[in-house]
């Protein structure tokens, strides 16, 4: 994974300094509580319902065992001893106390992180594809680009104060696990008949309070200009976006009201100035980048290993239910990556401990290389598991609690931390979660009903993705009551699409006998194998409406 | 119009160094104030763009047309308003100014200038920068130096890092 050089510690070091001073001039009085308020969240601190809490950076998701550590270390000294993974492949710390925060920066600063444009109306942390360096179906690894842009995006002198944030994922795979159409840019890294390299661009998707699904602004962009096109995107979002009204402020507004042939227009004559320019990416450039991603030294697999574990699959059921949720594919042959689920009914979806930490971080040295990266649907995945290891780890995993053979079912719910911690929220969200996999526990249920996302928010910011789950949840407030709104046909992959909502909204405890009469509906109307999505956009709305409201 | 509406900076950093400010600024749309040299509304300024003694300021949703911008070329300094400081459109309007259309003289910040926006500022393009009056000083020198190392190219530095690392590689 990315190594900082003295350049990048240096950065980072300073930019601890300079919040360390304005944190000391802000609890002095020398700067107003408004105008240090985008200086702290340009350094991840909000100020929560309970506490304030600080997003930790977590580059495209990728971490290693020493770092894991580190982050434990943290929220043992200055937290409650967890945190909370996000799903932006963030980590969240709930409890700490304001004027530690300059510390904690110094802390992570040590294991090279930072917290730096975790929040803020700027260029936020760019996510990507899980499976970055080692999916099946990769044409292009991923990170080596997104660490270009996240050097290019930090401190960016012009984009510090955008009408609103701004996120970008990137996805190198035939199979768009980044979920590129919801993000304010995205970005598809492919080839052409040629084998030279293309960089298709989204741009104004999003969720939020109008969630849209983006539009293509360049199909084949050479990657050599992958910056300068960049830069000239958020430049146009920068001097047109909207800044009376911070809800029409994202650049889906913007690229809604000019229509996505005027704004590539303006892109494509911003960018005639800066293509070619100082930033364009060179062959060197790549390959320097490329060099911090190396493929780790595999031993190689007997083959026999391989057919073991194929028996011990076929024998026992147990282990057979964990391969065929937790464990996906690898391009090499003997080997495999391992989702851990973060998503058991004691804790809320995407919460570890510092203990938990510390055992993942010995997992990923022990079987993946010191490793670990985060999802976007708040897990973590081992990626380079050899297969006569996997008995062990499953093992090792279920002592943990982080075995659950549920990945991509009904119980891998992805939600945001909700009414319970934040102040944003207009109802909770981590109890319906809990409600839910309480109700829906039967393996055979969740694997009967195949694939399925759930994502619950508890407000219209949408940080649970509410809209893109094939339910989705939202929490609504109305006249100071709690009340759920539920939707169905989202959509976060490649066909994706935003949910449509069922109707009327309903109580908090009655989510769990809605969600049960939508299954129903799916489990008698499909087809042989027939996802719910595919049930759903099948039969459309109507089915589900009458029972529901029956 | 009387000059008792003008402002006058007290604090005004040039080129990394506090400095005493000679330009009064005017935010009257409709009147020439009698002091000069003085700093006035665009539209004012193009009117009179003949008096050397007036500079134009723009606000940050000013577009920079090529007519514009030609005429722009004849001002002794140019001024853009941040209105608030979280209105990030000046940090573009400047880096046109220098780097696309490449004027030379002095580009000014006014408005809601604050000491932690100064380091974007002068990445930016921005070589006057007129304190909002609460600021101190010493924070602001201090703010400007805040980091010895960026990784995009600007007005200031030309080479991105990831060149700049590269030719130093290939010079070891």
């Amino acid at each position: 994974m990315y190594r900082y050089d003295t350049y990048d510690q240096t950065l980072v070091d300073e930019r601890v300094a300079q919040f360390r001073d304005q944190m000391e001039r802000y609890l002095a009085g020398r700067l107003g509580e408004d105008e240090f308020r985008p200086l702290r969240l340009q350094n991840g601190l909000y100020i929560q319902k309970h506490a304030p809490m600080l997003r930790i950076a977590i580059p495209y998701g990728m971490l290693s065992s020493r770092q894991l550590r580190a982050l434990a270390a943290i929220t043992r000294r200055y937290d409650r001893g967890y945190g909370h993974f996000s799903t932006r492949q963030n980590l969240q710390l709930n409890w700490p106390a304001l004027e530690d925060i300059p510390d904690i920066l110094g802390e992570l600063a040590k294991v090279q992180m930072h917290a730096i444009q975790t929040s803020g109306n700027c260029i936020r942390n760019t996510t990507s594809d899980q499976f970055a360096g080692i999916a099946e179906d990769e044409i292009e690894d991923p990170r080596p680009w997104c660490e270009l842009i996240r050097q290019w995006s930090t401190l960016h002198p012009e984009f510090a104060f955008l009408p609103r944030k701004f996120k970008i994922a990137v996805t190198g795979a035939k199979e768009d696990r980044a979920a590129i159409q919801v993000h304010d840019i995205g970005l598809r890294l492919w080839r052409d008949d040629n084998g030279e390299l293309k960089v298709k661009v989204l741009a104004g998707g999003g969720l939020g309070r109008t969630p849209m699904i983006g539009d293509v602004v360049c199909e084949d962009l050479p990657w050599q200009h992958l910056l300068t096109y960049l830069e000239a995107c958020v430049r146009v979002y920068n001097q047109f976006g909207r800044r009376d009204n911070k809800f029409k402020a994202r650049i889906k507004i913007l690229v809604k009201a000019l229509g996505i042939e005027e704004y590539r227009r303006r892109v494509e004559a911003e960018w005639t100035h800066l293509k070619d320019g100082p930033q364009t990416l060179t062959q060197a450039a790549v390959d320097a980048a490329r060099a911090h991603f190396p493929e780790p030294e595999r031993r190689p697999v007997p083959e026999q290993a391989i057919a073991d574990f194929e028996r011990l699959r076929a024998d026992n059921r147990a282990f057979a239910r964990f391969v065929t949720n937790n464990v996906t594919a690898h391009k090499v042959a003997g080997y495999k990556a391992v989702t851990l689920s973060l998503k058991r009914r004691e804790h809320a979806p995407g919460d570890v401990t510092a203990d938990q930490m510390e055992a993942v971080a010995n997992l990923a040295d022990h079987y993946s290389f010191g490793e670990v990266r985060v999802t976007h649907e708040q897990n973590l995945v081992l990626s380079d598991v050899p297969v006569d290891q996997l008995e062990s780890l499953w093992q090792e995993l279920d002592a943990l609690g982080m075995a659950n053979p549920t990945v991509g079912t009904l119980n891998d719910i992805i939600c945001c931390p909700g009414g319970d911690y934040c102040s944003l929220a207009n109802a909770v969200s981590i109890p319906i979660a809990q409600a839910l996999q309480e109700r829906f526990e039967s393996l055979d249920f969740l694997y009967d009903l195949g694939p399925l996302d759930l994502n619950i928010s508890g407000c219209m910011n949408a940080c649970g993705h509410h809209h893109v789950g094939h339910i989705g949840i939202l929490g609504v407030d109305k006249k100071g009551e709690e009340y759920y709104q539920v939707s169905l046909g989202g959509n976060a992959t490649d066909d994706a699409s935003l949910g449509k909502i069922l109707g009327p909204s309903f109580y908090r405890e009655d989510i769990p006998d809605v969600i049960d009469k939508v299954l129903n509906v799916y489990v008698e109307q499909r087809h042989d194998d027939e996802r719910f999505l595919d049930t759903y956009r099948r039969i459309g709305l109507k089915p589900f409406k009458e029972r529901v409201y029956a | 119009m009387p000059d008792s509406q003008l402002e006058h900076a007290q604090t005004l950093i040039k080129l990394g160094q506090p400095e005493k400010n000679t330009w009064a600024l005017s935010r009257v749309d409709d009147a020439l104030p009698q002091a000069r040299p003085v700093i006035v509304p665009l539209a004012l300024w193009l009117d009179n763009s003949t008096d050397s003694q007036l500079a134009p300021w723009l606000s940050s949703d000013t577009e920079l047309t090529s007519d514009l911008v030609k005429r722009l070329g004849d001002a002794p300094l140019i001024a853009i308003d941040f209105p608030s400081f979280t209105d990030g459109r000046g940090y573009t309007l400047a880096r046109l100014l220098r780097e696309r259309y490449g004027y030379q003289e002095e580009i000014r910040a006014i408005g809601d200038v604050l000491v932690d926006q100064l380091y974007y500022m002068s990445r930016c393009g921005f070589d006057a920068l007129a304190l909002r009056e609460d600021q101190h000083l010493d924070d602001a020198l201090r703010a400007l130096g805040a980091f010895s190392v960026s990784y995009q190219p600007g007005v200031d530095v030309k080479e991105a890092l990831f060149e700049r690392r590269l030719r130093e590689e290939r010079r070891t």
